[in-house]
C-alpha cells in the first residue's frame, strides 16, 4: 500500500479552512521561502511512513467536533509532492462524509497527478506569496506562474478557493503589492476570501535547533492590527478593480 | 388543596405532594430565541453595586477578610438583620449583621474556629469559648474514634482533605420549595412524615430519623422567624417573582448562616424563577427591565456569602471559595430543552454584574440545547472564562431532569439525594508505598501492609502492578472506613437540619469518594511499562527517585496504550472502594476532581516514574499533566473523553486553556468553534469541562501587578476563582498549566 510522509498532527485546527479542522501536516517541500514557519518539513527524507488508512484513523477520532463546517485541511510542507498520497487521503475522507481542504502553494506536481487529487478536493487555501515573478523567485525559490496556473485550473473546477499572503515587513507590506494581488486576482470567482497573514518569529527557536541561519532575523513581526487594516484597503482595491 | 397564590399555575400532581419538577414541567416556557432581549442594569442596580464594589475593595485591601463576629455562633436567628443600602436592595438578608462580615461557626470544631479567627487577627470571645467549653464538636467526635493508622494516613497526606473539621457541605436543599410551598405547609408534611415512622418499628435508623425530623421542623420554624426579622412572612407560598426570589433566598440563606460546608450550593433555580417572572410580565406587573433587576440583585446577595476558614482549609480551597453552584439548561426527559428567557438572565448577571466567580455557572450541556443559547454559552466563555459546562446527556439517564451539581461536578437528585462529601486519596503516593513496602519515604511513617521494598533496580510492569493491588485495597478498606467514622460524627453532632429539611425525609446518600494524581500515576505506569524505569535509592534503602530512559506514550495525546492504563486504574479504586460497606447504606461513588489541592498532593509526594520531581504539583483533576500533550487541544480532550463516567459519577473534571487566537479569528468564529468544540467532546461522553479563554501573558501580568486585575476571573478546578485570591504557589501552578495555542 501506498505510504506518504506526514510531518505532525494539528487536532485543533481554526485557522486552516473554515470551522474545527484536524490538520496533517506532510513533510517535504519544493520551495525556500525566506520566512519559512516550518524549516523542519523542508527535507523530503524524513518524517513519519503512514498510509492514506492509518491517517483516516487519526482523522476520524476529531470528527465529532468538526461540526457542520469542519473538517480535514492537508498541509505541509508542500502536499503537492505527495499528490497520489493525498488523492487516497481525500478520497477516503469524502467517503465518510468529511469535508477536504487542500493548504498548497501550488508548486511540486503534475498535471496527471493534479487531475484525481482535484476531483477529492472540496477547497483549497492557496498561499500566493508573491506577487511579481521576480520577488516569487527571488524570496521562495518558486515561480508566481506556476501559482496562477494551479489557480486557472481551480477556477476551471470551480474549487472554493481562500488565497493568502504573509504580511512580511519591507517585502509584502507595501500599497503596491495590493495593487497587484488585486489585479491577479481580478475576475476569479472562485475565490471567496483573502487572508493576510501575520509574518511570526515563533519558528526562531526551530532554525536554531537546525543549526540553520534564519534570513529573517533581523525583520520585526507584522502586528494583527496592520493586517487587519491591510486586509480592509486591499478589499477596497479589489472591489473598485472588480467594476 | 389549591392555594390562592398558586393563581395561573397549572397542574394537580405538584399541589398534592411536594414535587418542584412536576411543577416546573407542567408550567415553564420554553426559550430557544437569541440574547437579544436581555436588559443592561438599571440606575439602581448601578449604585448599589458601586456600594458592594467599594466593600470588596476594603476587603481585598485588608488582605481577603473584611470583618470577624467573633461573639455570636453562626445561626438563623443569631445576627440582626443588616442591609448594604435598605433603600435600594430589591432582595434582603446577610449572613451576619453587617455584609461581607464573617460569623464564627464552631461546630465542624472549636480549635478551628479558632484557628481561623486568629489567622487573620482576631480573637475569638470568650462567650463562644465558654458556649463550647462543654460541648462536643464534630471534629471531637471524629478525633474520638480515629484509629492509629487513619491519623497516619492523614498526617502522611495519602489521605487528605477530609472534612473531619469543617462542615462537609454537597447537599443541595431543594431552596425552591419554600418559594412554591411556604414554610408551614413544609412543616405540616415533615410531621406527618414523623407520625409515620412512630407507626413503625422504633430502631436505631427509625430514631435517628424521627431525631433528625424533630430538628428539620425546629430549623424551619426558625427559617421563619429569620424571615420575619426582615419583615417578611414566609409561612405561605411566594405571591410574586420578588417574592419567590426573597423566599429561596431566605431558604439559601438560612443554609449558609448554620452550615459552613465547603460548597453550599445552589441548586437548580433559573427554570424555576422563569416561571414567576412570566407570570408577573404576563400579568403586567413586571417587565424585562425588573426580571432582570431581581435577578441581578439576587446574584449580588450570593455574590456577598462567606465563610471564616483557616490557612491550610485555604491551601486545599483556594480563592475563598463557597460553591454556590446554579446548574443552567439541561434537556427534559421528553426531550425539550429547559432553557428559559431566566438561563440567560443569569450567565447575564456576568456582563451586569462584571464577571465573578460565584455563583458558580454551570451550564448542564446536550447536543440538543438550542443554537442560539449554545453560542450564548459560548460567548460569556470566551467575554468572561466563568462558566463550566458538564454533560447532560450522560447525567440525565442517571439523576432526570432534575438534578444539580453540588459543588463542581456532583451531581444529585434535587431534594431526593445527598452526597456524603469525601475530599480525596492520593494515587501516585500510594504508588511509592507500595514500592516502598509501606514506607514514606517523606515521612518515614509505616503505612498499610510491611513488605519488602521493591528488590530490582529497573521497575517491571506486571510487578509493579502486582504490588499497588495490595496497596490498593488497603488504602479502599482504610478510606471508606474513615468516611465512615466521619460522616457518622458529621451526622451525629452537625447535622445539616435547614437543608435536610428541604429534602424528602427518604434520602438516597451517596458517599463520594475522590483521587488526584491521576495523570501521575498514568503516566508513571506507562513509563514503567515502555521505558525504562531505574530506581535511585536513599541510603535507608528506599526509593526516592527514578531515572527513567527512552520514550513512552502521555496521556493527553489520544494514545490508547495510556490512555486505558488510565481507564483501567480509576476501575481498580472503584471496585476496591465497593467492596466496603458504608454508613447508612450509602451509595459509593467516586470523582476526579482536585480543586487546589493538587498543589499540597504534590507538595507532599516524592519523586515519580514519569519524570515529575518531588513535591512538584500534580495536574488538577484528570487534566493530563501541562505540557506533555503534543497533538493539540482536540487529542487531549480526547483523552480525558475516556475516562469512564459510569464509575465515577462524582465527576471526572478537565480544566482547559486557549487563547483567543487559537480558537478563531474573529468572535463570531471564536463562540462557533468553542460550540464544536463542546459538542464533540460530549458527545464522546465527557463529563465535565471548564474553559478558560486567555493569553498566558495576562495572567503574568497578573501575578506581578494584582492590582491591575481586581476582577480577572478565571476557571480552576470545577470552579471559578479571582486570580488575585489565589495564593502565588497556586498562581504558578495555573500559570505553568498547557495553554493550548496554535503556532
Amino acid at each position: 500500500m501506498l505510504k506518504g510522509l506526514v510531518h505532525s498532527f494539528e487536532s485543533l485546527g481554526t485557522l486552516d479552512g473554515p470551522g474545527v479542522r484536524c490538520v496533517v501536516f506532510l513533510q517535504g517541500c519544493p520551495l525556500r521561502c525566506i520566512y519559512c514557519h516550518n524549516p523542519d518539513t523542508w527535507d523530503k527524507s524524513k518524517g513519519m511512513a503512514m498510509s492514506a488508512q492509518e491517517v483516516l484513523e487519526r482523522v476520524t477520532r476529531y470528527r465529532a467536533y468538526f461540526g457542520n463546517n469542519g473538517g480535514i485541511t492537508v498541509s505541509g510542507g508542500e502536499p503537492l509532492l505527495q499528490a497520489e498520497f493525498v488523492t487516497e487521503i481525500f478520497a477516503r475522507c469524502q467517503e465518510e462524509g468529511i469535508h477536504t481542504v487542500l493548504d498548497t502553494s501550488g508548486h511540486g506536481v503534475q498535471k496527471e497527478s493534479l487531475t484525481p487529487l482535484l476531483e477529492k478536493t472540496d477547497m483549497v487555501l492557496l498561499d500566493l506569496k508573491m506577487t511579481t515573478e521576480q520577488d516569487y523567485i527571488q524570496n521562495t525559490g518558486g515561480s508566481l506562474k506556476k501559482v496562477m496556473d494551479f489557480l486557472d485550473e481551480l477556477e476551471q473546477r470551480e474549487i472554493p478557493v481562500w488565497i493568502r499572503q504573509v504580511v512580511v515587513p519591507g517585502v509584502t507590506d507595501s500599497q503596491e503589492n495590493l495593487i497587484r494581488l488585486a489585479q491577479l486576482l481580478a475576475g476569479k470567482k472562485s475565490v471567496q476570501k483573502v487572508e493576510f497573514l501575520p509574518f511570526r518569529k515563533l519558528c526562531q527557536e526551530k532554525y536554531e535547533q537546525m543549526e540553520i541561519p534564519f534570513p529573517l532575523g533581523r525583520t520585526p513581526e507584522a502586528t494583527e492590527s496592520f493586517c487587519r487594516e491591510y486586509a480592509n484597503r486591499f478589499y477596497e482595491i479589489f472591489s473598485a478593480e472588480q467594476k | 388543596m389549591d392555594h390562592k397564590n398558586w393563581m395561573g399555575f397549572v397542574g394537580e400532581s405538584w399541589k398534592n405532594s411536594i414535587d418542584v419538577r412536576s411543577f416546573i414541567q407542567e408550567n415553564y416556557t420554553p426559550y430557544d430565541g437569541d440574547e437579544n432581549f436581555l436588559s443592561g442594569p438599571t440606575e439602581r442596580t448601578r449604585k448599589l453595586l458601586a456600594e458592594f464594589e467599594e466593600l470588596l475593595r476594603q476587603e481585598q485591601e485588608k488582605g481577603g477578610v473584611l470583618d470577624v463576629d467573633t461573639e455570636h455562633v453562626s445561626s438563623l436567628t443569631n445576627y440582626r438583620p443588616a442591609y448594604l443600602n435598605k433603600e435600594l436592595e430589591l432582595i434582603v438578608g446577610y449572613q451576619t449583621e453587617k455584609p461581607l462580615t464573617r460569623g464564627v461557626n464552631p461546630f465542624g470544631g472549636i480549635r478551628m474556629a479558632r484557628s481561623a479567627c486568629e489567622a487573620y487577627g482576631y480573637q475569638l470571645s470568650d462567650k463562644v469559648e465558654q458556649e463550647f467549653l462543654y460541648r462536643t464538636t464534630h471534629n471531637d467526635g471524629v478525633f474520638r474514634v480515629y484509629s492509629d493508622e487513619m491519623r497516619k494516613a492523614r498526617k502522611s497526606g495519602v489521605i487528605t482533605g477530609l472534612p473531619d473539621a469543617y462542615g462537609r457541605g454537597r447537599i443541595i436543599g431543594d431552596y425552591r420549595r419554600v418559594a412554591l410551598y411556604g414554610i408551614d405547609r413544609l412543616i405540616e408534611e415533615k410531621k406527618r412524615d414523623k407520625a409515620e415512622i412512630a407507626m413503625g418499628i422504633m430502631d436505631t435508623d427509625t430514631i435517628r430519623q424521627s431525631e433528625e425530623l424533630f430538628q428539620q421542623i425546629a430549623f424551619l420554624q426558625k427559617l421563619k422567624e429569620m424571615a420575619a426579622m426582615y419583615g417578611y412572612d414566609i409561612s405561605e407560598p411566594a405571591a410574586n417573582a420578588r417574592e419567590a426570589v426573597q423566599w429561596l433566598y431566605f431558604g439559601y440563606l438560612g443554609a449558609i448562616k448554620e452550615q459552613n460546608g465547603a460548597a453550599m450550593s445552589l441548586g437548580r433555580v433559573s427554570t424555576f424563577l422563569d416561571i414567576y417572572f412570566t407570570r408577573d410580565i404576563q400579568l403586567g406587573l413586571l417587565d424585562e427591565t425588573g426580571a432582570q433587576e431581581l435577578v441581578d440583585d439576587f446574584v449580588m446577595k450570593l455574590r456577598a456569602a462567606r465563610h471564616l476558614r483557616t490557612v491550610e482549609y485555604n491551601e486545599l480551597f483556594g480563592g475563598d471559595p463557597m460553591w454556590i453552584t446554579e446548574s443552567i439548561g439541561g434537556i427534559g426527559e421528553n426531550g425539550n430543552p429547559l432553557v428559559t428567557k431566566s438561563s440567560f438572565r443569569f450567565l447575564h448577571t456576568l456582563y451586569n454584574l462584571g464577571a465573578a466567580p460565584e455563583p458558580n455557572l454551570t451550564v448542564l450541556w446536550s447536543e440538543k440545547l438550542p443554537e442560539a443559547f449554545k453560542r450564548y454559552c459560548a460567548r460569556v466563555s470566551i467575554e468572561t472564562d466563568a462558566i463550566q459546562y458538564e454533560n447532560d446527556d450522560v447525567m440525565r439517564p442517571i439523576y432526570g431532569d432534575d438534578y444539580a451539581i453540588a459543588c463542581c461536578v456532583s451531581a444529585m437528585k434535587i431534594g431526593k439525594q445527598m452526597q456524603f462529601f469525601g475530599a480525596r486519596c492520593n494515587l501516585p503516593k500510594l504508588l511509592l508505598l507500595a514500592l516502598n513496602g509501606g514506607r514514606d519515604q517523606m515521612t518515614g511513617l509505616q503505612l498499610g501492609p510491611q513488605m519488602e521494598p521493591y528488590a530490582g533496580d529497573i521497575l517491571d510492569f506486571e510487578a509493579v502492578c502486582g504490588r499497588w493491588q495490595i496497596y490498593l485495597e488497603w488504602l479502599c478498606k482504610l478510606y471508606v472506613n474513615t468516611m465512615n467514622v466521619i460522616h457518622y460524627m458529621h451526622d451525629k453532632y452537625a447535622y445539616e437540619k435547614t437543608q435536610m429539611a428541604l429534602h424528602d425525609t427518604n434520602v438516597e446518600r451517596f458517599m463520594a469518594f475522590g483521587v488526584a494524581g491521576l495523570s501521575v500515576l498514568t503516566d508513571s505506569l506507562s513509563a514503567i511499562r515502555y521505558a525504562k524505569v531505574k530506581v535511585v535509592r536513599d541510603e535507608n534503602g528506599l526509593i526516592e527517585n527514578f531515572d527513567t530512559v527512552g520514550e513512552f506514550p502521555k496521556y493527553g495525546n489520544d494514545d490508547d496504550r495510556v490512555d486505558q492504563i488510565g481507564k483501567k486504574v480509576l476501575e481498580d479504586v472503584y471496585a476496591q472502594l465497593k467492596r466496603n460497606p458504608t454508613y447508612r447504606g450509602a451509595i459509593h461513588t467516586l470523582s476526579v476532581l482536585t480543586i487546589t489541592s493538587n498543589v499540597v498532593y504534590g507538595k507532599k509526594t516524592g519523586a515519580t516514574p514519569d519524570g515529575r520531581k518531588k513535591g512538584q504539583p500534580f495536574a488538577p483533576g484528570a487534566n493530563p499533566m501541562h505540557n506533555r500533550e503534543h497533538n493539540g487541544a482536540l487529542a487531549s480532550l480526547n483523552s480525558v473523553a475516556k475516562m469512564p463516567y459510569d464509575v465515577c459519577r462524582d465527576g471526572i473534571s478537565n480544566t482547559f486553556s486557549i487563547t483567543p487566537s487559537t480558537l478563531g479569528k474573529t468572535l463570531e468564529q471564536q463562540e462557533n468553534n468553542l460550540v464544536s468544540i463542546l459538542d464533540g467532546y460530549f458527545v464522546q461522553k465527557a463529563h465535565h469541562i471548564n474553559v478558560n479563554v486567555l493569553n498566558k501573558e495576562k495572567l503574568l501580568d497578573a501575578y506581578e501587578n494584582p492590582q491591575k486585575y481586581p476582577n480577572l476571573t478565571i476557571r480552576v478546578s470545577g470552579y471559578a476563582v479571582h486570580f488575585h485570591r489565589l495564593s502565588k504557589e497556586q498562581q504558578r501552578e495555573v500559570i505553568s498549566r498547557t495553554f493550548h495555542q496554535a503556532m
